[in-house]
């Protein structure tokens, strides 16, 4: 006679009823699935946080279940904590380079438009002494339109 | 005669719960003092008292606390999304790093372009005054040289 108990009721050693809470998510040919999750949270409590919830959310339920359970079997100091850690220092590390870049880009844009406006002035004087320009930008970066030096 | 018994000292947390004596020696006392009751109710309910026990006896000693810390998150997380629990949060952080992957992408592009446009001004103005050459392009190699992260490296969920 075939057995037809799920990998659960198995584990359990108990008969499988049809309406077992479990079968649908712990089929017989993955003994390893309830095992797991059964050594971390225990069969009574994943019983309880099945029943807890619809239908159509106990298939993603059990399988987080399950991921889980594996995470805390292979660290079971961290468990999926810690990638959960990993993943906000890698996180801050790209927001850290992405806020270096736009520093740098706003920094060359800051020069690019500076040297644009003396270069426009310089169009309009060529004569002028150059080291005069030189100490005027000396002066700021930030040149202001107001400045009468070329009258 | 009465034995010379020590005085009863006030029960940890997880005894208090369990409704037992807490003894001198309670695995559990260093980590669910007994003005913390929510924090031990949580992992009892996710885990249950005798698989958090299982758990702490596996790690040394000096890495139970982190192991109380990590298992109180994954059952706090798993209280508030009882679908997905802590597996919710990696996608969502998952997500977010492909999402800034891409941004660092177009800032790099748009860092790029602003080069060009800078050493083609350079260029154009080779023969204008000198202090327009003051400012190299500073920064930028160190930039390029960086190494992209290369996400999704915990494989795949299949069923998110």
């Amino acid at each position: 006679m075939v057995s037809t108990r799920c990998a659960a009721c198995k584990y359990l050693r108990r008969r499988c009823p049809s309406d077992c809470i479990f079968s649908l998510y712990f089929p017989s040919n993955n003994p390893q699935r309830f095992a797991y999750v059964h050594k971390i949270f225990g069969a009574s409590n994943i019983g309880k946080m099945l029943q807890d919830l619809p239908v159509h959310r106990r298939a993603d339920a059990a399988d987080s279940l399950y991921y889980e359970a594996h995470c805390r079997i292979k660290d079971p100091t961290y468990g999926c904590v810690g990638i959960v850690n990993l993943l906000h220092q890698e996180i801050y590390n790209v927001q850290s380079q992405i806020a270096k870049i736009q520093a740098e880009i706003a920094f060359l844009s800051t020069n690019e438009q500076s040297d644009e406006t003396q270069y426009q002035q310089l169009q309009i004087a060529p004569n002028l002494d150059p080291n005069f320009l030189s100490e005027q930008k000396g002066f700021s970066n930030s040149f202001d339109d107001s400045s009468t030096w070329f009258y | 005669m009465k034995s010379q018994e020590p005085r009863s000292r006030s029960s940890c947390a997880a005894c208090k719960a369990l409704k037992r004596r807490c003894t001198p020696n309670c695995q559990f006392a260093p980590y669910f003092r007994k003005d913390e009751p929510k924090k031990f109710a949580k992992v009892h309910k996710v885990f249950g008292a005798s698989n958090i026990s299982k758990i702490l006896n596996e790690v040394a000693d000096e890495q139970r606390e982190d192991t109380v810390n990590s298992l109180v998150y994954e059952a706090e997380v798993r209280l508030r999304d009882p679908i997905y629990g802590c597996i919710g949060a990696i996608a969502s952080l998952e997500k977010k790093m492909v999402e800034l992957e891409h941004d660092l992408i177009l800032a790099r592009a748009r860092l790029a372009f602003c080069v060009n446009q800078r050493t083609s001004f350079l260029n154009e103005h080779e023969n204008m005054a000198p202090w327009i050459h003051d400012n190299p392009v500073s920064g930028m190699v160190e930039t390029f040289n960086q190494n992209s992260f290369s996400f999704n490296q915990f494989g795949h969920l299949p069923f998110l």
